[in-house]
This record gives structure tokens, C-alpha cells and sequence, in this order.
């Protein structure tokens, strides 16, 4: 019988995944978006599972919240992404410090 | 082992060696399939949650829009996938012992956590199939969070828009404040004509 550690295990796995894509993928733009929807995803997967086994649909509306801001981030930074590339011709983290003092 | 069991760590196995080909994947084009992958995985975790209208969602609002959105912009994207390569290698101590630092954080809530031992307070709304049940709260409890949700969408999808518009040099198009503020001058130009005979005749020849 599937308990829910199980559920738990797979989201903390999915999360600590996330966070070395980020460490991993330092200069890659899009992978490190990537890996931020790796580690909503384990979030997401944590709240259905509770949601599922504490008999509580609460959890379940919080997930669809979680979905609708990712989306909203996930088109708003595509599309800061397409502006960067646009005017450096780059989407290398490294190159992108015209704010630094 | 019943087929739930197996059908969970075929799942999870799957999301897993999914998630870990997003981040090592070499083309960005392949880390998007893989994700794809993952996020349809999950979903049928979900589904054996049963959490059928959020894994439905998944798979239609993500992978249907979010993700195909992320494969339009990678395949648009012109990038020097070498370059952007280098010092992966170099990150790996760190990112592993970041990483097996929040695993072991998460284990050690895994297995002592204050969830445990507390009653389950029974399966929510009984005789209600999940979506209708989800429906009735996103309605009746969330109204306000729902809207405010429409509204970060609606504000999301207007930056997305004034982010990435640009007009085209050689596109022929009006400039209305210009029209407004044009005078009279620079349009009509009155010429003063003589109006003698001698003018007349000269115009007839």
C-alpha cells in the first residue's frame, strides 16, 4: 500500500532535483526556469498528496492557485527572456550584469 | 504488491529520471521534452490521488500551453549551447552537497514529522466526485482568490504582450498624436496669383 512518505519522498526528491539544476545550470536561462518549474511541481506534489490523505480538498484549490501564478511567471519570464536575447544577443547569466554597480 | 504500488513507482521512477534529464539534458530542446515527460508523469500521480481535475489541468494547461510555449521560445532562440556548458562540471560539488543537504533536511521531516499520528478527518465532501467538490470551494469559499487569480493572468498575459512588442522599421503605420498636433501651415500653403489681364493672357499661352 502506497502511504503517503512515499508521496512525500517523491517531492522532496523532485525538489533537491530542482535545486541542483539551478546550481548545475548556472548560465542557462531557460533550464534555470526549467528547474524553478521542477521544484513548483515537487511543491504541487507535496499539497496533492496531503490533500489526498488528510481527506482535505483545501489543498487541492491551493494547488490550482500554485498552477495559475506559475503559469502567469513562467510566460512573463519567457517573454523577459525573448527581450533579453533581443538586445544581447544572449542568455547567458554571466553576461547579463548591466544593473551591477 | 498491488498494482497502486506498482503503478506509483513507475510513475515516480519515471518523474524522477525525467526531472534528472531536465537538468543535465545537453539540448535545451530535449530538457523540454524531458519536462514534458515529468510533468505527465506527475499527472498520473495524481490521478492516483485522486486529484483527476488537477491532473487534467496539468497535463492541458502545462504541457498543452506553458511547456509548448517553452519549446517555441528554445527552438526561437538562436544559442551557442557550448558556451553556456561550460563550468557544468565545475558546479557539481556544491550543487551535490546543497542538494544531499536538503534531501537529508526533508528525510529527517519525512520521518519525524508532526503530521504523523494525526487523524485523517475523513475524505472531505462524502458522496462528491473530486472535481465537483473542488468546484464548490473554488466557488463558494475561494470567490475572491479565484478572481484575483483571473486578474494575475490577465496582468501576466499584458506583460507578456507589452514585453515583447515591437514595431517593425519598415512598417507603414499612423502616428495619431502627430496627426492631432499638425497646423495648418504645413498642409495648405496659399500662393498669392495676379490677377491682371496680363497675367490671364500669359496663361491662355
Amino acid at each position: 500500500m502506497v502511504s503517503l512518505s512515499w508521496y512525500l519522498s517523491v517531492g522532496a526528491l523532485l525538489f533537491a532535483i530542482g535545486v541542483l539544476g539551478i546550481f548545475l545550470n548556472r548560465r542557462n536561462l531557460i533550464v534555470l526556469l526549467m528547474a524553478i518549474e521542477l521544484m513548483l511541481l515537487a511543491v504541487n506534489m507535496n499539497f496533492v498528496a496531503f490533500s489526498h490523505y488528510l481527506g482535505d480538498h483545501h489543498g487541492q484549490v491551493f494547488v490550482f492557485f500554485i498552477l495559475t501564478v506559475a503559469a502567469a511567471e513562467a510566460a512573463i519570464g519567457l517573454a523577459i527572456l525573448v527581450t533579453l536575447f533581443r538586445n544581447l544577443a544572449t542568455i547567458n547569466v554571466d553576461e547579463l550584469d548591466s544593473l551591477k554597480g | 504488491m498491488d498494482i497502486t504500488t506498482l503503478l506509483f513507482l513507475a510513475f515516480a521512477a519515471a518523474l524522477l529520471a525525467a526531472a534528472v534529464g531536465v537538468i543535465t539534458a545537453r539540448n535545451p530542446v530535449h530538457a523540454v521534452l524531458l519536462l514534458v515527460l515529468a510533468f505527465f508523469s506527475a499527472a498520473c500521480l495524481w490521478m492516483l490521488l485522486r486529484a483527476e481535475f488537477l491532473a487534467i489541468a496539468l497535463v492541458l494547461v502545462y504541457v498543452g500551453a506553458v511547456m509548448v510555449l517553452f519549446l517555441f521560445v528554445v527552438m526561437m532562440l538562436d544559442i551557442n549551447i557550448d558556451r553556456l556548458r561550460e563550468g557544468f562540471w565545475r558546479h557539481l560539488p556544491l550543487a551535490a552537497v546543497v542538494g544531499v543537504a536538503i534531501a537529508l533536511q526533508l528525510a529527517a521531516v519525512l520521518l519525524h514529522g508532526a503530521w504523523q499520528g494525526r487523524r485523517a478527518p475523513g475524505p472531505g465532501i462524502a458522496g462528491v466526485n473530486n472535481i465537483e467538490a473542488l468546484g464548490r470551494l473554488m466557488f463558494t469559499d475561494y470567490v475572491y482568490p479565484v478572481q484575483v487569480a483571473g486578474l494575475i493572468l490577465l496582468v501576466g498575459m499584458v506583460a507578456a504582450v507589452v514585453l515583447t512588442l515591437r514595431r517593425r522599421k519598415d512598417s507603414k503605420f499612423q502616428r495619431p498624436g502627430d496627426q492631432v498636433r499638425v497646423k495648418r501651415a504645413e498642409r495648405v500653403r496659399l500662393v498669392a496669383m495676379p490677377a491682371d489681364a496680363e497675367g490671364r493672357q500669359d496663361a491662355r499661352r
